[in-house]
C-alpha cells in the first residue's frame, strides 16, 4: 500500500504493508538509519522518533496510524533546542557505543521542548524508557542539565 | 601473506587522487613504509590538506579505541587534534594483530596496552619524516624545524603537514624513531580530548553494520532451535507464504536453523515466526535451571576434578585445625546475556574473488579463518569491512564466529550471489546462548584469633569457556580452564595455605567471555568473603585487606595504594555502613566504595567512589567513562539479570524479562585515576568485578543480609 509520510519536513511516498512498524519503514524503505532497532517491543527506546513533536517508540507504532502527522527523526532535528542538546552531548562526550544515543537525544529533545527546565524527577521520568547498555546515564543526566541551562541563557 | 613492503614512501591515493603518505609497521614489528597497496598496512596517512588518518586495528564498541589509538599517533606527531581522522583496518591477522593475543581481535582490555608503543612509533616516524622534509624544503637544519599543534615552523616560516609530501617522498623512514618521554606529552593524560566518534553518534550519521544496505540485498532471519543443540528435521512454510515480502526459506547446511529470506527486516521476522518446524532434540540440552543448580551442587559436594593450585587440601587441614574462627559460604551465579544494544547482524556479499563481510567486527582474522573454512575459500578471499559496533561486552568475538557462519550459510544456500543481511531480533539475542556461564563456589576459611587468614579451601564448579577451542593450549593448564578461576588462583591476598579445586559443568549451551570473564564471579566471591572475614573478626574491611597484601611486592603495593585512594576519596570511617571491594584484573587495580539506602528491601545505590590505577592514563575522560559504564553494566547484572531455562528452553525473551540498568538505577559516580608512569593497562573491563561485591557488602552493612545467590532479587530485594 502507498503511504505519504510527512517526515523531516518533506512529503515522502513509500510502499509498505499495512501494520508495518514505522521503524522499519524509516530504516529499510526511507534509508534513514539514524533511528535504531533495539528490542521491537517498545522496551528500550532506541527507535524513538517525534510524532507531532512528542517522542514515540517507532518499533511499536504502525504505519497506518501515522496519517499526515509530522514525523521527525534524528536526521531531521534542526531547531535550537535540538542543537543545544546535541552540543551538550558532544561537550560531555556522552556516547560510548552510540547505538542508543539517537533515541536518547530524541527523548531529551522531546522533554526540553515541552519543559525547558525539568526537575531531576522529570528528567528521570522522560529518560527511564531509554536503555543504554554502556550505562552512559551519568553523562546523559549531565548533558540534559547542561542543555537546560544553556537554553535558559 | 605477501611481505612486499616498499621501504620508501609516497603513493597516489586512487580514491582521492591526492598524494598520500603512508607509514606503518610491518609484520615483524619493524617500521616500514607502506606500498601503494592499501592492504600492506599503513597505520598513519597524511593527505595534501594536512589531514592525518589513523588506521584503527581495534574495533570501536564504545570503549574508546578510535580516540585512544588516535591520541597515541597525534601525541608523537604533535598534530592538531581536529585534523586527526580515523579509518578501521581491513582484516589482516599479521599486520593488524593484537600484539598480546596474536590474532586480529579486540578483547581482554588490551587495545591500548598492546598498541601503546606501536601507534606511538608510527606517529613518531611520520613526525621525523616531516621534520626532514621541511628541513630539505626550507634549506635549514633539522634542529631548526619545530612541530607544534599541527604546525611546522622555522623562524617566520610556517606550513601544515600536507605541504612537504613531495619532499618526504624521497626520504627513507627511520626504522626505530625515538619517541617522547612522559614529561614531553601534550595530549596523553590531557583530561578532555574530545572523542572522535562523538559527533557522528549524536547526529544519526554513525554507520553500524545494521545500517548497511546493498543493491538487491535480501534480509534474513534465522529460525533456530528452541533448545540448544537441536537440529532441523523438516519445516512447513505454508503460513509464511502469504506474508508480503517473504521470498524463500532454506535449511542451513549445519541443520542448526532455517534461513528465512525476505525483502525487508519486518517481513523476515514475521515469516520466520510463521514457520512450523519439526526438530531433532536427541543431542539437545533439555535440563531446566533447577536441575542445573542441583548438578552444580553435586559438583561442589564431590571431590574436585582438577587442582587449581599446588597446595592440596591436606596442607590446609592443619591450618583449619589451628583456626579460632571459620567462615564458610556457598555462592551461585546465573547465566548472563551480553545483550549489546545493537542486535547481532552482518551483511555478506560476493566479491570478484570471494566474499565481503560488513560487520561491527571484533575479531576480523578469526572471522576470516572460520568463514574461509566454512565456504571453502582461502583466508585472503574473505574481506571484512568494519563498522562501529553497537556494544559487544565480548559477544561479537567467539571462536565459532556464530553469526558470521549463519550469514555465510544463508548466503551459500541462496546461491552465493545475492547479498544477504542477517538480522537477529532481541529475542534471538537473549535466547541465543554464548552466555556468561553459570557457576558455583564453596569456600571454607580459617582465621587466627586476630582475624588473619590461616587457610582457605575453595572449590569452583563452572562451565569452561576455552576448553575445546583453539585457545585451549594458551588458557587451560592441568585441566583447569583459567577463565574459571582467574581472580582466585592469582589473588593478591596473602593466604598462608590455600587449596583450589575445580570441576567442569558440561552442557551444549554455548558459553563465552562476558565483560570481565571469570572475574565477573570470582571477584564477587573473594570480596564478599573478605567482607565476611572482617565481620567475623570484627575488623574494618579496608584495614583487613591492607593487612593481607604484601606491600613489598610491586603488585601488592599498587593494590594497597588504590585501596587507600578509594578509602580517602570516600572519607571512609571505622564502622562505616558503606560497602567496600577491590580487585585486580586485566593488569588494572580498581577499588570501589558503595553507598546504598535500603527501605523495606528496596535498594537504591546512591553513590560509587571508584579509584583506578591503569598505568599511564592516555585519555583520562575515556577511562572515567569506562569506570562509570563498567560499574553501570555490573549493576543491572547483579541486581536482577539471569538467564534461566525450562526443559532446555530459555525463559527470558526480551528486555522486559532481562531488564538492563536503567536511568533511575544509576548512582552518582566519582572516579579518581591515580597518576602513574607504568605501562598502560586495561580499562574496559576492570570496573565490573569490584562493583557487584561493593554493593553487596553495602547491603550487608545496612541490612545484615549477606547475598550469596545472584541476582540479588533472589534474596527478595528490589531496586530503583
Amino acid at each position: 500500500m502507498l503511504y505519504t509520510l510527512n517526515i523531516n519536513g518533506k512529503a515522502q511516498d513509500v510502499e509498505a504493508e499495512p501494520g508495518t512498524p514505522l521503524l522499519w519503514v524509516i530504516r529499510d524503505e526511507l534509508d534513514l538509519t539514524g533511528t535504531k532497532f533495539g528490542c521491537g517491543v517498545a522496551a528500550c527506546g532506541a527507535c524513538t522518533v517525534h510524532f507531532q513533536g512528542a517522542p514515540i517508540r517507532s518499533c511499536s507504532f504502525p504505519i497506518d496510524a501515522v496519517g499526515e502527522s509530522e514525523i521527525t527523526t534524528i536526521e531531521g532535528l534542526a531547531d535550537k533546542t535540538a542543537q543545544v542538546v546535541q552540543a551538550a552531548w558532544n561537550e560531555k562526550d556522552v556516547v560510548q557505543c552510540g547505538y542508543c544515543q539517537s533515541g536518547q537525544i530524541m527523548s531529551a529533545v522531546g522533554l526540553l521542548t515541552q519543559n525547558p527546565s525539568p526537575t531531576d524527577a522529570e528528567i528521570e521520568a522522560a529518560m527511564q524508557g531509554n536503555v543504554c547498555r554502556c550505562a552512559t546515564y551519568v553523562r546523559i543526566k549531565d548533558a540534559i542539565k547542561t542543555a537546560a541551562k544553556n537554553l535558559e541563557a | 601473506m605477501t611481505q612486499n613492503i616498499s621501504r620508501r614512501g609516497f603513493l597516489k591515493s586512487a580514491a582521492t587522487g591526492s598524494a598520500v603518505m603512508m607509514l606503518g609497521l610491518n609484520s615483524n614489528g619493524l617500521l616500514a613504509m607502506g606500498s601503494a597497496d592499501i592492504v600492506v598496512n599503513p597505520f598513519v596517512s597524511i593527505n595534501q590538506e594536512g589531514e592525518i588518518t589513523v588506521v584503527i586495528k581495534h574495533f570501536e564498541m564504545g570503549q574508546g579505541t578510535t580516540t585512544g589509538l588516535t591520541t597515541l599517533v597525534a601525541e608523537e606527531l604533535d598534530a592538531d587534534w581536529e585534523k586527526m581522522k580515523i579509518d578501521f583496518a581491513p582484516a589482516d591477522g599479521i599486520r593488524y594483530k593484537n600484539l598480546f593475543l596474536g590474532a586480529q581481535v579486540t578483547g581482554g582490555s588490551t587495545a591500548i596496552a598492546n598498541s601503546y608503543m606501536q601507534y606511538r612509533e608510527a606517529g613518531a616516524m611520520a613526525r621525523d619524516l616531516l621534520v626532514r622534509a621541511a628541513s630539505a624544503a626550507w634549506g635549514i637544519e633539522q634542529t631548526q624545524v619545530r612541530i607544534r599543534n599541527g604546525v611546522i615552523s622555522a623562524g617566520n616560516k610556517t606550513a601544515h603537514f600536507g605541504e612537504f609530501i613531495k619532499e618526504a617522498m624521497s626520504l627513507t623512514p627511520l626504522e626505530k624513531p625515538s619517541t617522547k618521554t612522559p614529561d614531553q606529552f601534550n595530549l596523553i593524560g590531557k583530561l578532555k580530548l574530545p572523542r572522535k566518534d562523538s559527533k557522528a553518534k549524536t547526529n544519526g550519521q554513525a554507520m553500524f553494520a545494521m545500517d548497511v544496505k546493498l543493491p538487491g540485498m535480501l534480509y534474513v532471519a534465522i529460525h533456530r532451535s528452541p533448545k540448544f543443540g537441536g537440529k532441523v528435521n523438516s519445516f512447513n512454510l505454508d503460513d509464511a507464504k502469504g506474508i508480503a515480502g517473504f521470498v524463500d526459506a532454506k535449511t542451513l547446511a549445519n541443520k542448526a536453523g532455517i534461513a528465512v529470506y525476505a525483502k525487508n527486516t519486518w517481513a523476515a521476522f514475521k515469516a520466520r515466526d510463521a514457520l512450523k518446524v519439526s526438530w531433532d532434540f536427541s543431542a539437545a540440552e533439555t535440563r531446566g535451571t533447577d536441575e542445573m543448580r542441583a548438578e552444580y551442587k553435586r559438583l561442589v559436594d564431590e571431590p574436585a576434578m582438577f587442582s587449581g593450585l599446588p597446595t592440596t587440601k591436606d596442607a590446609t587441614k592443619d591450618a583449619m585445625k589451628d583456626a579460632e574462627h571459620l567462615v564458610e559460604a556457598d555462592f551461585q551465579f546465573p547465566f548472563l546475556s551480553h545483550a549489546p544494544m545493537e542486535p547481532l547482524n552482518c551483511v555478506i556479499e560476493a566479491t570478484s574473488n570471494g566474499v565481503r563481510f560488513h560487520d561491527g567486527c571484533q575479531g576480523p582474522s578469526l572471522v576470516q579463518g572460520v568463514i574461509a573454512y566454512v565456504l571453502g575459500l582461502k583466508q585472503a578471499q574473505v574481506e571484512v569491512k568494519t563498522f562501529y559496533a553497537g556494544g559487544s561486552f565480548g559477544r561479537r568475538a567467539n571462536m565459532s564466529s556464530d553469526y558470521h557462519v549463519e550469514a555465510a550459510l544463508a548466503f551459500k544456500a541462496y546461491g552465493s550471489q545475492t547479498p544477504i543481511k542477517l538480522v537477529w531480533s532481541r529475542e534471538d539475542d537473549i535466547r541465543g546462548g554464548y552466555y556468561r556461564p553459570m557457576s558455583m563456589h564453596r569456600a571454607k576459611i580459617g582465621l587466627n584469633a586476630e582475624g588473619q587468614l590461616l587457610g582457605w579451601d575453595h572449590q569452583v564448579a563452572a562451565q569452561p569457556i576455552m576448553k575445546g577451542t583453539p585457545f585451549e593450549a594458551m588458557v587451560v593448564h592441568n585441566g583447569v580452564d583459567h577463565t574459571s578461576v582467574e581472580g582466585l588462583s592469582d589473588t593478591l591476598y596473602q593466604v598462608p595455605k590455600m587449596s583450589l579445586g575445580v570441576s567442569d559443568f558440561k552442557s551444549v549451551i554455548p558459553v563465552l567471555w562476558w565483560r570481565s570473564v571469570g572475574h565477573s564471579h570470582t571477584a564477587f566471591v573473594m570480596e564478599s568473603l573478605m567482607d565476611m572475614v572482617a565481620a567475623e573478626a570484627k575488623r574494618d574491611p579496608i584495614e583487613l585487606r591492607l593487612s593481607h597484601l604484601d606491600q613489598a611486592d610491586a603488585k601488592g603495593q599498587r593494590m594497597a595504594n588504590i585501596i587507600k585512594t578509594a578509602r580517602d576519596m570516600a572519607n571512609w570511617k571505622k564502622g562505616d555502613t558503606r560497602g567496600f571491594a577491590s580487585h585486580f584484573s586485566f593488569n588494572t587495580y580498581v577499588a570501589v566504595v558503595a553507598d546504598v539506602s535500603v527501605n523495606a528491601k528496596k535498594v537504591h545505590v546512591n553513590k560509587l567512589h571508584i579509584a583506578v590505577d591503569c598505568g599511564v592514563a592516555i585519555n583520562p575522560d575515556v577511562i572515567k567513562a569506562q569506570m562509570e559504564g563498567g560499574a553501570g553494566f555490573a549493576l543491572g547484572a547483579i541486581m536482577r539479570n539471569e538467564i534461566t531455562l525450562d526443559k532446555g528452553e530459555v525463559v527470558e525473551a526480551n528486555f522486559p524479562q532481562y531488564l538492563p540498568t536503567r536511568y533511575a538505577d544509576m548512582p552518582e559516580i566519582e572516579v579518581e585515576i591515580v597518576r602513574s608512569n607504568a605501562a598502560p593497562t586495561g580499562v574496559g573491563e576492570p570496573a565490573v568485578p569490584p562493583t557487584g561485591p561493593a554493593i553487596a557488602n553495602a547491603i550487608y552493612a545496612v541490612t545484615g543480609v549477606r547475598i550469596t545467590d545472584l541476582p540479588m532479587t533472589k534474596a527478595g530485594f528490589t531496586f530503583s
